[in-house]
């Protein structure tokens, strides 16, 4: 496991050899040879898929305790529940390139690992339930459709199983913006608010523009990823324009306009400084998330702790009953 | 000031199987709510979804326990006007599954005493002779299954782990102990539903379900309350003498509802 790391060059023959199979469209398996830094991105990519699962559970947990009525109460903590199963999966698949779960989870409670910078956003209304169902994941589907045809066959096929899990959870979403801007006049006020809060940090989910994004030129030639930043951000707006229209609702954007040449909705400039503040960690939420998840973590380790002892307890008991 | 005079009004018939309804759906309304408040927050990932299994299990049973209670009222209030628009004093779910959710622990235990209940009452129910009571309860008894094997493999792993997780569970098991008596009592309801065969005899139940307690308390190294830990004061949550904390959980919950009367989610 540790012997890719300690040789950081990797042999050039073996290097074409394996870029010669992902020009030939063959899928990368976990015993198979690969470049050193294409497992490192891989870790870096699905950890931070991984930890955005996790941390992403907050902002909408925030809410299943004041759902207005049983039925979302129900959908929305299954909701939160599946995006629990999607960072438990996620962390599995990280583990077949020779990283174990503990030593992500350290890295994201310590601060150094990534997770996605929408989660760093406050959750202020009922309202941002549907909006993030249809945002967020809208956004993630539009991401993660992509990653399904990634080149690393346990990312991909992780992708393939979460996506229908994020198809529903942007139907239930979109659902309740729909009822919100179909409801009463503070409904529609509540719903309107929250579009406007969330629609330029959604924007900012497909991350820096293609100028700026400094790992883009080779994940895309090992088919990590398929498409860039920008082309993935400009299909989310395509797709989104025209749902806001269907429910009444305004993106807060003047700049938003139909660009008939080039068949794409043309948007305004995103606020880079507010993305850079964000990642950096002086995002209106980011404490907040990270202490959630420590305290979370120091409060279980007596829990853990009790687990591991039991569990050898009972291994001890059984080793002396088989002697 | 004259005193109003005061013409007695005749109690109405008590509708002791609406009562039955509401004390099962808010039982399961109560605690699958303050499981639901773990979500984001336990202490490892498969806790987090284990316990979002259980809570979704208790509010699917809650809704159907009250959707039902409604139709028996015929008042026209489905589960949600039960749920959003009731006061705590008007909430008939026991004492034990108000109580805060404390450390994981704390819940365990409560949920362990819980399940153990809920299975042998449900069992009983499953052959009650209302027929929609009877369908309710054995749909429910086999999510309960599940639920105790959960709740009582933690039992074993907290009581028989460390020292300190066999404090905590211990001390978590002393405290809730004073609730467990009321699960049990028969008062008029419990009693004439039980003449009519449409729930169990309360008091019947209590010793099965201290056997299966007993039975894993001991197994896990733990040492079961001495009965003097009992509080027959306590006996009050099935007529609406709740703890303080009910209210606090009830505003949580309720807010949003109540904010918008008549709207539609």
């Amino acid at each position: 496991m540790s012997q890719a790391r300690t040789q950081p060059q990797d042999d050039p023959a073996k290097v074409a050899a394996f870029e010669a199979r992902i020009a030939a469209g063959e899928s990368i398996e976990p015993k198979d040879w690969m470049p050193e830094r294409y497992r490192r991105q891989l870790i870096r990519m699905m950890s931070q898929h991984a930890h955005s699962e996790i941390v992403g559970m907050l902002p909408e947990g925030n809410w299943i305790t004041r759902a207005p009525s049983l039925r979302r109460k129900i959908s929305l903590i299954a909701k939160v529940q599946d995006e629990a199963g999607h960072g438990l999966y996620i962390y599995c698949g990280t583990e077949t390139l020779g990283v174990d779960r503990a030593e992500l989870v350290q890295q994201l409670l310590d601060g150094t690992a990534k997770y996605s910078s929408i989660f760093n956003y406050p959750t202020l209304s009922w309202a941002d339930m549907g909006v993030i169902g249809w945002f967020v994941d809208g956004a993630a589907i539009v991401n993660q459709t992509v990653l399904a045809k990634a080149s690393y066959g346990p990312y991909a096929r992780a992708m393939i199983r979460i996506c229908k899990e994020e198809n529903f959870h942007k139907r239930q979403g979109y659902e309740i913006v729909a009822v919100l801007a179909n409801g009463t006049p503070a409904q529609k006020a509540m719903i309107q608010d929250a579009v406007n809060r969330w629609w330029w940090p959604s924007l900012m989910m497909f991350g820096p523009s293609d100028a700026d994004s400094p790992n883009t030129a080779e994940l895309i030639r090992w088919k990590v990823k398929r498409r860039t930043n920008d082309e993935l951000r400009q299909r989310f707006v395509n797709l989104t324009v025209p749902q806001a229209a269907a429910v009444n609702l305004t993106l807060p954007d003047p700049e938003l306009r139909y660009d008939a040449d080039t068949e794409n909705w043309h948007f305004g400039p995103i606020d880079w400084d507010e993305f850079n503040q964000v990642i950096r960690g002086n995002g209106p939420c980011n404490r907040e998330r990270l202490e959630a998840r420590r305290r979370a973590h120091d409060e279980g380790a007596w829990v853990r702790e009790a687990a591991s002892a039991y569990a050898a307890k009972q291994r001890a008991k059984q080793a002396s009953e088989a002697a | 000031m004259t005193s109003p005079s005061v013409v007695p009004v005749p109690a109405p018939p008590p509708n002791d199987e609406l009562e039955l309804l509401l004390r099962l759906g808010d039982d399961r309304l109560v605690l699958g709510h303050r499981l639901s408040e773990w979500c984001g927050h336990a202490p490892i990932l498969e806790e987090d979804i284990a316990l979002a299994n259980v809570a979704l299990d208790l509010l699917g049973q809650a809704t159907l326990f009250l959707r039902r209670a409604g139709e028996v009222e015929g008042k026209g209030r489905d589960e949600d006007a039960l749920a959003y628009f009731r006061e705590a004093v008007e909430f008939r779910n026991c004492l034990l599954v108000e109580q805060p959710n404390g450390d994981f622990g704390f819940t365990i235990a409560r949920q362990f005493l819980f399940d153990v209940h809920a299975v042998v009452t449900l069992d009983a129910l499953s052959r009650s002779t209302s027929a929609e009571i009877a369908a309710l309860a054995a749909k429910s008894l086999k999510e309960a299954k599940y639920h105790v094997r959960h709740s009582g493999e933690w039992m074993l792993m907290l009581g028989d782990g460390t020292d300190e997780s066999h404090r905590r569970v211990q001390r978590a098991l002393d405290e809730l102990w004073r609730f467990t008596p009321e699960l049990f009592v028969a008062d008029g309801v419990a009693a004439r539903l039980a003449v009519q065969g449409i729930a169990p005899d309360l008091p019947a139940l209590h010793a099965k379900w201290e056997t299966i307690v007993r039975d894993v308390v001991g197994r896990a190294t733990l040492t079961l309350p001495h009965e003097s830990m009992h509080s027959p004061h306590l006996r009050g949550g099935r007529s609406g003498m709740h703890s303080e904390h009910l209210g606090h959980m009830l505003a949580e919950l309720q807010i949003v509802a109540r904010s918008h009367p008549g709207a539609k989610w």
